[in-house]
Order: structure tokens, then sequence, then C-alpha cells
């Protein structure tokens, strides 16, 4: 679960990790009510949307940055207004863009030196890495590129916790030293409680800066958790917003399934996340595009296979469908049976091709076959792909 | 032989009384596997019924090894508390733990990873279908299936597959089963990104198992465990191995489903892994209804008999 960098900032606060004085805004009176706390000057004003890329990213309106700079109180205001509830694109949000509904003012730092920080998981070791380096400011990835010698990572044991040791031999490889050393070790130690007590997936900070004061400070703050753990922290579960997500894919997680939409045009419907994956890929392999991951888990019922084809038909790009099922314990007539209810139901006119494979598939086959539905039967994976592709173009 | 286990394993539920936990061990029973108890705090002295199975409950994993001489353990408990039930495991010096829990917290098997090192008790999993090592009977009845994989759809034989994914697990094994190509043990190493076995274990045991002839290593986008597992195998093993990986059309930065397949950096993109394979001398499977005649491929060249 992803939230928005103005809550990030606040979690920092909690736990003793210094940001730049700030304040949100979701309307024009509270923009007023946000800038009367924050001090005359140079302020920030920044998009809250849940994706990367904001400050070079293009309003719909034409407007260009998601972050800007402005050099009083009143341009903050007057930029904020150009902001709230327009459509900000950047390269992560897809052409549709993301309706910016929060505004978040900050005090402009002056700024000595820009810093990379995050903690995450190492998946080699099974254990949480601090990586951090010089070069901050720019994308990571560009740097683990063209410098790998600059990025130092400090990998965590989990029985002791983050070691002292390791905080100061961190501090010196970033060239850190006096009152900034010993700031960005508070900062580094604190970050690191927040991360493990909350149980982030991943926290990043782009930049960490120095200030000519010796301040240390998260200028920017991302921060998602592990949806496993939500169940043990809810006050992070009242962060979740839910305009920041697909209303197809919330729909779906109510019928416990997992839908992730796409931009193609053949849906797909299947049981089992590898299988659901595989199956976008056979459909791009044969030349057709995937308008969506739909995995309906390993014990569908008829209810689930309703909503997921009604979640489905909510996508108008979606020319076609494709149902692949393994049932390898799941009764395939359950699943045939779900998929007569859902078509009748919707009323569907759209091409099909269903492909059952596992336990009872006679019975499901079947099923299918007297329900006087006009849809396709394929033999394999590969037979069915090719049928849908062939039926859509 | 098999790697792991063998149908004569005996092995012990934990959860054996909830829902999913019950369902699951009367399959298991119904497949001739020797499920000889289970464990659910506070049940202790009651029996699970099933037909004309009487499988004793007990107490804890302890006292339920102690009882029956069980090596291994099947875990169904809910995930709150699915990480303590594996350390109970452990604890209990198991050979095996294969914890089939899906939505354990990362945190949870972050420690339990840490706990187990240096232990004697294997993890396979968590957040995954089990193993499977087929029978000799009709539809491979006699064999020794732990988790929720199906049984029916194994046979005996000499290919050793390795997977995160279940249901793409179910996809290779039924493909050999329809060639008449059997398996000699078939492992869902579960879809997590903490997990306790690794494709690179597997591939070993499955390199050193005079009974495994061929591999059908299946992965995923993210990590980069099978890159790791193929570069052992180009360097170790002369088996036949074929190859798949899920999720070329995975957009990046999004979490498919469960199986927290995720594309992080440029080095475990499908592609990236796809070349790698290719590098070290795994035959790929183009689709994924292809991994069956990959590994044919695969043991046509090195001039090997998978049946």
């Amino acid at each position: 679960m992803n939230i928005h960098e103005f809550q990030a900032k606040a979690l920092f606060e909690q736990y003793g990790v210094p940001v730049p004085k700030g304040a949100s805004a979701t309307t024009p009176e509270e923009v007023v009510n946000a800038l009367a706390q924050l001090p005359e000057g140079p302020t920030m004003v920044k998009s809250q949307i849940h994706a990367g890329g904001r400050g070079k990213g293009t309003f719909t309106n034409g407007s260009k940055g998601g972050v800007k700079f402005c050099k009083t109180k009143h341009d903050a205001k007057e930029m904020s207004a150009n902001m709230l509830g327009n459509t900000l694109v950047t390269i992560q949000t897809g052409p549709a863009g993301r309706k910016v509904q929060t505004v978040y003012f900050t005090v402009a730092c002056d700024i000595k030196k820009e810093y990379y920080l995050a903690i995450l998981l190492d998946r080699v070791s099974s254990r949480p890495v601090i990586v951090a380096s010089t070069e901050g400011g720019v994308e990571i990835e560009t740097v683990a590129h063209d410098s790998p010698e600059k990025i130092h990572k400090v990998v965590i044991d989990p029985a002791y916790g983050l070691a002292d040791f390791q905080v100061r031999d961190l501090i010196f490889k970033l060239g850190l030293a006096g009152a900034e050393a010993k700031n960005a070790a508070k900062l580094i130690r604190n970050l690191y409680t927040m991360f493990w007590e909350t149980d982030a997936a991943m926290v990043e900070v782009n930049p960490l800066i120095t200030t000519p004061t010796g301040e240390v400070l998260a200028l920017d703050a991302k921060v998602s958790f592990d949806s496993n753990a939500l169940y043990r922290h809810p006050e992070i579960v009242s962060l979740r917003d839910l305009n920041e997500e697909d209303p197809k894919e919330i729909e779906a997680s109510k019928y416990s399934l997992n839908y992730i939409a796409l931009d193609g045009k053949i849906a797909c419907l299947v049981n089992g996340a590898g299988l659901a994956m595989s199956t976008m890929d056979i459909i791009q392999h044969f030349g057709g595009t995937p308008a969506n991951f739909l995995d309906v888990g390993g014990g569908a019922s008829k209810d689930q296979v309703v909503a997921a084809f009604k979640i489905i038909l909510g996508d108008k790009n979606v020319k076609g469908i494709l149902v692949n099922i393994f049932g390898g314990i799941m009764d395939c007539n359950v699943i045939a049976t779900g998929i007569v209810e859902a078509a009748k139901e919707t009323g569907l006119t759209l091409p099909l091709v269903v492909r059952l494979e596992g336990n009872n598939v006679a019975a499901g086959k079947a099923t299918l076959a007297a329900s006087g539905l006009k849809l396709v039967s394929g033999e394999s994976m590969a037979d069915a792909a090719q049928k849908i592709v062939k039926l859509v173009a | 032989m098999s790697i792991l286990i063998t149908p004569e394993t005996k092995i012990l539920i934990q959860g054996i009384t909830g829902e999913f936990g019950a369902r699951h061990t009367k399959l298991s029973l119904d497949y001739g596997t020797k499920v000889v108890a289970g464990v659910t705090p506070g049940k202790g002295g009651q029996f699970f019924e099933h037909g004309a199975h009487r499988v004793p409950i007990f107490n804890s994993v302890a006292d339920a090894a102690k009882a029956t001489g069980a090596t291994v353990s099947a875990i169904f408990v809910p995930p709150p508390f699915a990480g303590d039930a594996i350390l109970e495991c452990v604890d209990a010096g198991l050979d095996l733990a294969v914890a089939i829990t899906e939505g354990i917290p990362i945190k949870d098997m972050i420690r339990v990873k840490r706990a187990m090192q240096g232990k004697p008790t294997r993890l396979v999993g968590p957040n995954c279908p089990g193993m499977v090592c087929a029978g000799t009977g009709k539809d491979s009845h006699g064999g020794c299936r732990i988790g929720i994989a199906p049984g029916y759809i194994n046979k005996k034989g000499h290919v050793g597959v390795v997977s995160r994914s279940g249901t793409l697990t179910y996809e290779a094994v039924f493909q050999l089963t329809s060639k008449g190509i059997g398996q000699s043990t078939t492992v869902g190493i579960g879809g997590d990104p903490v997990n306790g076995t690794s494709h690179l274990d597997v591939v070993k045991l499955f390199a050193a198992d005079p009974d495994t002839h061929g591999i059908i290593m299946i992965g995923e986008i993210g990590g980069n465990a099978e890159v790791e597992a193929a570069r052992w195998l180009k360097a170790n093993c002369n088996k036949p191995v074929a190859g798949f990986i899920a999720g070329a059309t995975a957009p990046a930065g999004r979490r498919m489903g469960p199986a927290g397949a995720i594309v992080g950096g440029a080095e475990d993109t499908a592609a990236a892994k796809i070349a790698v394979f290719k590098e070290c001398g795994i035959e790929v499977a183009v689709t994924p209804s292809d991994m069956a005649d990959a590994l044919l491929r695969a043991a046509k060249a090195k001039g090997v008999t998978l049946s």
C-alpha cells in the first residue's frame, strides 16, 4: 500500500526524522489556512499523487511541472490553483494521468548537498538493507548503472537490528562530518526504526539534503507498506487514498480478486498469479494485447466469477475475453456454472474463449456446451490464446 | 527415488482442524499419503476422522513428532500465526516444514529465516502449493502429497519440477503426464520475496538425485533466484533443463497478485532472465504451453531418455 508524500512526512516527524515545515490542502480555502502556517518566503508547491516523476510531469491543461518553486507564499497560492483539481501526467502515471486532489506546501530550503537514502528488503539475503548514495536528487537506477561505486549498502541483521558501527561506517562513506554526521546518524537510525515498526516495504528519501547550517532533512518521502502486515497497523490503513486506485481494482479487492488494469484489448480471467501472468504473456506472444491481470485465486466461487466478469466488462477497451482455468483442486464445473451465469447476467456479446482443464473438467465442458452461449473452447493455453487473438483482430 | 520426500514419508498437518487444512488433509489421505498426525493447540487428544482414517491430534509439533515419528509438517495456519508455526517445527527438530499459508507479513519471514540459520530443519514456502512425489497406483495414488497441489495429474517418473507458481506448476506437470513423462518430485517453492528453499537449493538436489533425469524450472519476474540457479546448473549439471519465466508483459513496478513478482531493476525482467537461461544452455519454453516440449527438445539434444 502506498501513501502520499505529506502523509509519509507526518510519519517521519513522529519518528524523529526531520523534514522541512509543510502543510497540505485539498481546497482553495484550505490553501489559505495551510499557507498561514508557513513563514513568508520561498515556498515549494508539490502535487500529491501516488506516482513518481512529478517534477517533470505535465498537466493536461498544458502547464508544466507538478512540483514548483515559488519565491513568495502569494506565488505559491496562485501556483496551487493551477494544480488542484487538474490532471498530472508523469512517466509513471500512464497517458491518462492522475487528478491532483491535494497540494502540499513546504518551506523551500537552502540546499548544500543532495544525497539518496532508502530502506527496503534485500531479496538475496532476506534482510533489510539501507541503500545510500552521495548522488541524490537524480534517478538512483541511473547512478547504479553509471557509477555503482557511489552506491553504499548496509545489510541489517534482524536478530540485532541496525548497529551503531554500521551507521558510523555509512556516514563516513557519505563523507559527512561534524554536526551533519551527528544529525544524519540520528536520522538514519530513526528512519530504520520507522521502517521496521510500521512493516514498511520501502522507504525512499530522494533527496536527503544537508543545509548550510548543518541540518539534515528529508526533502522528499516515498513510503509503501507490506499489505500482508496491514492487519496489525490500523493507523496506516487509515492513510489509504482510494482516489489513487483504479475503481475496478477496488471493486475486485472486495471479492478477493487480484485485478490490475492494463491497456490492451483481451481481458483474461485466470486462477493463480503465475498462470495469470503467463496468460497475459501468451496473448502477447500470439499478437494480441492483454487488457488486465486477473487472478481469481485457488478456490474461486461462482459469485467471484460473476464479479470478475462485471469488472472485466467495465473496461471499455475490452474486445474479447479469455478464460484460462487449471482446476487442480477447484471444480471446473463450478467455474463453468459461474461463466454461464455471468455471461447471461451481463448480456455478454463479446467473443469468449474458455480453456478449462483439471478436476471434473468433463462436467464443466458439458455445462458450457449445454448453455447455448456463443463461446469457443480452447484445448491448450496456446490454442485458446490463438483463438481469442483471431476473434478480436 | 525422489528429493526431500518419498511415498513413505510420515507427515503431520499444522492447522488440521481449520477449513483449509482439513480439506487438503482429506485429499492427501485419499491420495494415499501417510498423514500420521495433526496439530491444533487445545485440541490435543481428539482425532481427525475421514473415512477409515483416524488421525490423532496433538497440542504441539514436538508431541506429534515424538508420538508418531512424523518428520515433515504441512503448515495451514492463518498468516498472523504462521511464522510461529514454522519455528515450532524447527524447535521440534523436523526435517522439513512446508508452509502453504499465503499472506505472511514479510517482517515475520525475515525474522523466521534468521532464526532458522544453522538449524537442520528445511523450510519450503511460504505461499506455496507444496510438494508431490507420485505413487505407483492409479492416477499416481500412493504418493506423498504435501500441500494443495492436485495429486492425480502426477505420474511416477524422472523429471524434477521446481516453480514459484502453483497453477503454472500444475500446467507443467499436466503437460508432462499427458505426454507419458513422469516426475520424480514436484516442488513449489512459493512466490513470496522471503522464502525458505530457493530454486538453487532445489536444482542442486535434482542434480544430485540419480532418479531425476531432467528438470523443468519455472520462474517469474523479480529477484535473481532463477538466474542464480541457471548459472549453477551451467557449471555443475549436465542434465537436460527446460525453463520458463512468467511476466514478460507485466507492467513495471506493479505487484501481480500475491506472487510478489515485481519488476524492479533491469536485471530481473523476464527478458533478462530468459537471456541468462539461454546463455546457460537451458531450453526456454516460448510459451507456457511449450514447457514439456522444451524439456523434450533439451533431452533429445543431450541424448537423455526421460520416460
